[in-house]
Formats: C-alpha cells, sequence, structure tokens
C-alpha cells in the first residue's frame, strides 16, 4: 500500500498553509477529478485508530464495525460547513426513520484542542441523537483522518484565532466496514438518503 | 485563456467581483435583503454566521464592502470553498458588486456573514442588527433572526 501524506498538520503542513492562505480562495476548482485508488478510505478493519466518544466511552473502528455506519470531520467552531452537514445528517435520519436505530454515526472533531469530550457532548445534543462525537489526542485523530483518507489543517485568521480546513465528505460504510460511497459537500439532499438506503442493505451482499 | 475563461464563469456565478471596476454606484435605497437568519451559538468562543439573499433593485451595480454589528468585534463577509478533493476552507471574501436587478445569496457552504468575537452569546428566538455598508456610503440595517443550533435555512 502506497503511504500517502494525506494529513497535513503541524511542521510539514507549513508550505501548504502558507499556500493555501495565498491562494486558497482565489482557487477555481474544476468538476472532481476521479479519486486515485491510493485516496479511497481504507476499510474500517484496516483502520486503527482509539478515541472517546462524547460520553467517555473508548471507541476506534471496530466499535462501528458490525452495523452500516456514517462518519464525518469536522470541529465544534466551525461556523457553516459542519452545523450544515450535521443538520443534513440529522435530516437524512430523521428520513430513514426507524432504519436510522440500525446505523452507527460519528462525528469526528479535526480540533481536538478546543474539542474536548465535554465540549463534543455539548455540541452533539443539539444534533440527531444518533449522532456520537468523538475525540482525542491528536495523533489519533491524524491516523483517523489517515485511514479514512481525509485531510484536515490548521489555519490562522486575522484577530489570532485559527480554523480549520477539512475533508468535509460524509464516509458510508457498510454493516462489514467498507466503504460503500462518499457523500460530498455539494450533493443534493435527495441523493443522500437512497445512498444511505444502500449502505444499510449492503451488508447482506458483502457478507463473506 | 482557457483558466481565464473559467475565472471569468466562476466570477459570474457567483456574483462575487473582487477589485474589477464597478461603473457609477446606485443609492443603497436601492438594497432589499430578504430571508436573514442566524444559527444559535454555544457561548461566545465560538464564531457565528449568519445568512441573507441581498438584491439590487436599482439601475446601478452596488458593492457591498462590509458588515458591522454590535453582536461581534469583528464581522465578515466569508466565503466556504470546497474542493475537488471534498476539503472545505473558509476565507474572507472582499467586496461583492452586485449588478442591477441581480441579488446574491449568502448561504449554507457559500458567501456568509462571519461574526467572529462575539460580544454576547447568540440565543435561539433572539435577533440581532446587522448593518451592510456598501461603497456610495450608504447603509442598510437588517435584523436577523436567531434560529436553533441545527436550523438549516430561514424557515426552519
Ligand atoms: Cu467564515
Amino acid at each position: 500500500m502506497q503511504r500517502r501524506h494525506v494529513v497535513q498538520y503541524g511542521a510539514a503542513g507549513v508550505g501548504a498553509v502558507a499556500l493555501m492562505l495565498g491562494f486558497g480562495w482565489w482557487r477555481v476548482d474544476g468538476p472532481g477529478a476521479p479519486k486515485p485508488a491510493s485516496q479511497r478510505p481504507l476499510p474500517l478493519s484496516a483502520m486503527e485508530f482509539r478515541l472517546t466518544d462524547h460520553e467517555g466511552n473508548e471507541v476506534g473502528p471496530g466499535t462501528v464495525i458490525g452495523r452500516p455506519t456514517m462518519v464525518f470531520f469536522g470541529f465544534t467552531y466551525c461556523p457553516d460547513v459542519c452545523p450544515t452537514t450535521l443538520s443534513d445528517i440529522s435530516g437524512w435520519l430523521e428520513d430513514l426513520g426507524d432504519e436510522a436505530a440500525q446505523m452507527n454515526v460519528a462525528f469526528i472533531t479535526v480540533d481536538p484542542a478546543r474539542d474536548t469530550v465535554d465540549a463534543m457532548a455539548e455540541y452533539v445534543g443539539y444534533f440527531h441523537p444518533a449522532i456520537r462525537g468523538w475525540t482525542g489526542p491528536e495523533d489519533q485523530i491524524a491516523r483517523a483522518a489517515e485511514g479514512f483518507r481525509a485531510s484536515f489543517e490548521r489555519v490562522p485568521t486575522e484577530g489570532g484565532g485559527y480554523t480549520m480546513n477539512h475533508t468535509a465528505s460524509v464516509f458510508l460504510f457498510d454493516a462489514e466496514g467498507e466503504l460503500v460511497t462518499m457523500i460530498d459537500y455539494h450533493e443534493p439532499r435527495e441523493f443522500a438518503v437512497p445512498k444511505i438506503r444502500r449502505a444499510l442493505t449492503e451488508d447482506v451482499e458483502g457478507a463473506t | 485563456m482557457v483558466k481565464k475563461l473559467r475565472y471569468t464563469n466562476a466570477l459570474a456565478v457567483l456574483l462575487t467581483v473582487v477589485g474589477l471596476s464597478a461603473p457609477a454606484l446606485a443609492g443603497s435605497e436601492d438594497v432589499v435583503v430578504e430571508n436573514a437568519w442566524s444559527r444559535a451559538s454555544i457561548g461566545v468562543n465560538r464564531p457565528g454566521a449568519a445568512y441573507m439573499t441581498v438584491r439590487n433593485t436599482g439601475e446601478d451595480a452596488l458593492t457591498l464592502t462590509g458588515l458591522a454589528t454590535p453582536l461581534a468585534v469583528m464581522p465578515q463577509i466569508h466565503e466556504t470553498k470546497t474542493n475537488s478533493d471534498g476539503v472545505s476552507s473558509m476565507a474572507p471574501a472582499g467586496e461583492i458588486t452586485i449588478e442591477p436587478g441581480q441579488s446574491v445569496a449568502l448561504e449554507p457552504g457559500g458567501l456568509h456573514a462571519m461574526l467572529m468575537k462575539l460580544q454576547e452569546p447568540m440565543i435561539e428566538g433572539e435577533t440581532f442588527p446587522l448593518t451592510l455598508a456598501f461603497s456610495d456610503g450608504g447603509e442598510v440595517t437588517v435584523e436577523v433572526p436567531i434560529l436553533g443550533i441545527a436550523a438549516r435555512g430561514p424557515e426552519s
């Protein structure tokens, strides 16, 4: 397996951060190019990380294998993309009704310095009750992001604070922990629920 | 050339014209702000965001240059972009020119009024005044309703 440094954090990311600061919002993004195989998230069974959920339980990829799972990276100091996505996810779960009870939903923070267990607990409390908030040490967050081929980086803001750039796609896994699909940020909402239904039914086909 | 074309198209779509010369500016009495809303905050440490549609009903282009509100020390128009790798980032959007008869939407995942350094928590059910400043020196103040943290739009 070719290892790629998708996680740009700390010193290694300085160049990228500088570039992003300079040109980030000037860049006009074309239609998504097909992802090379190395960019495809690993199966959950091949990931290794240990985090803590918002109720203080130790969690990791093994915790969610056995049921279809939805994963989203973000942070609670995020004013736009994260509450929007968590509201979207909450809406999808409402649309699924009882079927939602068969799913795991994990919101993994990319900003553990501010997103403590308590902060996560308060924040996820405003969204659908199926959504679990996961946090933990930076190195474990980085390992998680690497497994999902997600990226994140800390970006200073005017006024001395910082924000986080991060992968905003929602990852969908079947009950075996195999990636079914990703729901991209700007995807129309009506496409999401059928994709989730596919993840809910795929466990039968995927069984070995 | 191709690159330039794509850039121009993107600008047309976003109605975001930064640093391009604008024709004579209309008065901001021609500005109509609709569907303003925001989400409640948890405390004051996290930035807030507000959304709305700004319509130019006049005959000349209008340039939105800045924001002011007693709610936040540093209100700023921001733009969220999501690249082809699915990575979202946020940055100041600069000035926004709205052509006559056109409107610009501040909506989740795109342009937003970023409310940095909140002076007080944003409480669901309350409202706050937000002033939009235009390059002709005119100002428009709107009362922005504060909805729940999980709100998805002006209706919810
Ligand atoms: Cu912002």
